[in-house]
């Protein structure tokens, strides 16, 4: 085991697909001489050649579309977006093409790219520079999508979507590229639909991805001063979604909270509070609540830890889970002004 | 680098002289062309009957494109097309039956029904698709030429990729994104634009600010060329020399084919933008006369050689509808097969009716 920073763990598992697989192809806007914005593919242009890894103009669409013809051809192009927001003009390929490929040709043709997304906020980066886009790729069938919240998982998720013979996006939360965790390398690949339980807890569950999972554990340690035993899930993948970790979850605690730094309405906060609701009805104690990033637009640096969803908002969220004996009804006033 | 236009400009370009071609290569374009032309009027027949659902894109008028194109692609080589693809698939040697089975949606189509009129696709055949969204294949196909760069030298026998757009395609972004990605990269690709002179009802000279629209490669850098559309020969020669670039050099071109769609944009398209002197002029330019009577000209036909040609298309398009309309529908059972290579839990396999949730579960009290 090593001690890597996300950033470096990324790195090093692209390092480690390229040397395994001759296929495996990274390209994108700086991605080459200058080893990406956040550095991610530091040195491989240097060390494995422009063939395995160069800079492309700026041409999000182009990149992407330029990824499907490349897989047509055998290879498994890794693509990076500068940033979230930089993926939307590479939209109409992503789901007019990346995602229905497969489909339109009855299997004829699989798409095995990764796009990667450095995405989130908490950075001071200002809009289309903090976006959580997850729920655009998630609310598209023949994507699958994925965002690590450790080091050692970001590792494994970024192997197996290498491998994996589906197109992946990847999101990576920008806030936790510099936070640091054990790594076994080389490593294999962490097989997707799997969700870690994070802490173990018998009264309620918090379930968050990516950027959402330090904040649900530190809200996890603060409860525990309130006499909450709280249990975090890490969904890891939103597609494919593990309902069986969530469900066996919140049928044994009762309690439900979700966490995400997206915007709340229609997010894939609101997806994972139907399925529990779906799966866990019978077993819960109180309505499944969900704190997220405010429904505007991603604010400038000043403002933004109002909007992002800290401790102090999951812990709010928590207290008001209906602890009583007596139903408290208290819930139905704050729930009329949106996600909790 | 040089941007020319050549051949009968809407008849200011000068036909190439057909007693230089094996009189059997001719008489072949011809018998495509009709092909595709009875095709695509059956096709049609058969939209209004309700056999083909979604929307229907036909090359009549194009015929002498498709061929001409067709005819200097190689099997080797790699074709990206437009919505409007029945007759580059045809062209390109799939056959008419399943083609006609992927218009009526029956699972013995080229993509079992799945993919429909615009996506026609065949990996065998090298026919990439099919692309129901305007310049989507144009940034794939400009990535599947960079795959070739990595799979062999540059040389005559070379593997090259043709990437069809139409007029109105020119202006999107992912036509400059590619064009500027295939000249910095040096790619074995040709853009052919198949100017047809109507992005659905608005002219080229409304829609581009160069309608001429083979000089925007010169922004890259870009050999471009028009020739007549109406020409298969000439269109053959023009592409067949931006291949050989393509193969040899790796140098990309961007060649512009004139030519006029005989109806509307799709088969649900009155084409009312169009005044009755304009249909009647373009109906005056149709090719396959055009190009019957030059070839009975030059002694390569006579009239019941063409006529035998003519009956062979028809009762090779009626087989073709008869063996779509007798195929099966795809099954109902097979909806959730080719979204995911590999199974995922959340993409619910549920249809209309049944239960949400499996009856027996090990569940502690839970809704299972």
């Amino acid at each position: 085991m090593t001690t890597l920073t996300m950033a470096q763990a990324l790195n090093t598992a692209l390092r480690d697909a390229i040397t395994q697989d001759d296929d495996v192809v990274v390209f994108g806007e700086d991605v080459g001489t200058l080893g990406g914005v956040f550095r991610i593919t530091d040195g491989l242009t240097r060390d494995f050649g422009e063939e395995r890894c160069f800079d492309t103009p700026l041409a999000e669409s182009g990149i992407v579309g330029f990824a499907v013809g490349m897989c047509m051809a055998g290879f498994r192009p890794v693509v990076e977006m500068q940033f979230d927001a930089f993926g939307y003009p590479a939209f109409e390929q992503v789901v007019s093409h990346v995602a229905k490929m497969r489909n339109r040709t009855a299997g004829a043709v699989q798409l095995p790219m990764v796009i990667r997304f450095p995405y989130a906020g908490g950075i001071g980066g200002v809009e289309h520079h903090s976006d959580s886009s997850e729920a655009y790729y998630a609310h598209t069938p023949g994507l699958k999508v994925v965002s690590p919240s450790t080091p050692a998982d970001a590792y494994g998720l970024l192997r197996q979507a290498i491998e994996d013979p589906d197109p992946v996006v990847f999101m990576e939360p920008k806030a936790l590229y510099w936070a640091k965790g054990e790594v076994q390398t080389p490593g294999q690949p962490l097989p997707f639909g799997r969700a870690a339980v994070r802490r173990e807890g018998t009264d309620v569950t918090l379930i968050a991805y990516g950027p959402s999972v330090p904040v649900a554990l530190k809200a996890a340690d603060a409860a525990r001063e309130e006499g909450w035993d709280v249990e975090v899930v890490d969904l890891r993948t939103i597609t494919p979604f593990d309902d069986d970790t969530v469900a066996r979850s919140v049928r044994r605690t009762g309690r439900c909270v979700v966490v995400t730094e997206s915007h709340g309405f229609a997010g894939v906060g609101a997806e994972v509070a139907a399925r529990v609701q779906e799966r866990c009805f019978h077993s819960l104690a109180a309505p499944v609540l969900r704190v997220s990033g405010l429904d505007i637009p991603y604010p400038a640096p000043k403002l933004e830890h109002t909007y992002l969803p800290g401790v102090d908002r999951v812990l709010d969220a928590v207290a008001r889970l209906q602890w009583d004996d007596e139903p408290d009804t208290r819930w139905l006033d704050s729930a009329r002004g949106g996600a909790a | 680098m040089a941007s020319r236009t050549k051949g009968k400009a809407d008849s200011g370009f000068a036909p190439p002289d057909l007693r230089a071609e094996p009189p059997a290569t001719l008489r072949d374009y011809y018998r495509q062309m009709t092909l595709i032309r009875a095709f695509e009027l059956r096709a049609n027949e058969m939209y209004r009957r309700a056999k083909i659902g979604g929307y229907c894109h036909l090359n009549l008028g194009e015929e002498a494109t498709v061929v001409g194109l067709m005819s200097a692609l190689e099997k080797r080589d790699y074709l990206f097309t437009t919505y409007r693809d029945h007759g580059y698939a045809l062209a390109r040697g799939l056959a008419p039956g399943a083609v006609m089975a992927e218009l009526f949606g029956k699972s013995t189509g080229v993509s079992k029904g799945l993919g429909g009129s615009m996506h026609l696709f065949d990996a065998k055949a090298r026919m990439l698709g099919g692309y129901g969204i305007v310049g989507g294949q144009i940034p794939p196909a400009t990535g599947a030429a960079k795959a070739l760069t990595y799979r062999g030298d540059p040389g005559p026998d070379a593997e090259a990729v043709m990437c069809l757009l139409g007029d109105g395609t020119t202006n999107i972004g992912a036509f400059h994104e590619s064009l500027n990605l295939a000249a910095i990269w040096h790619l074995p690709i040709v853009y052919v634009i198949v100017n047809n002179r109507l992005g659905m009802g608005t002219t080229v000279e409304r829609a581009s600010a160069e309608p001429e629209l083979f000089k925007r490669g010169c922004s890259y850098r870009m050999p471009g060329e028009r020739v007549d559309g109406d020409d298969p020969v000439a269109v053959r020669e023009a592409a067949r020399a931006a291949l050989t670039r393509a193969r040899t050099e790796r140098q990309p071109s961007l060649l512009e084919t004139m030519s006029y769609r005989l109806k509307g944009h799709s088969v649900v398209d009155p084409a009312t933008y169009r005044s009755r002197e304009e249909s009647q002029r373009v109906r005056d330019l149709d090719p396959l006369p055009a190009f019957r009577s030059r070839l009975i000209e030059a002694g390569v036909l006579d009239d019941d050689d063409a006529k035998a040609l003519e009956e062979e298309a028809e009762q090779q398009v009626a087989e073709a509808v008869d063996f779509a309309d007798k195929s099966p529908d795809p099954q109902v059972k097979d909806l959730f097969n080719y979204a995911y290579a590999t199974d995922v839990a959340n993409a619910s396999r549920r249809l209309p009716a049944e239960p949400v949730f499996p009856v027996a579960d090990d569940s502690t009290g839970g809704a299972s």
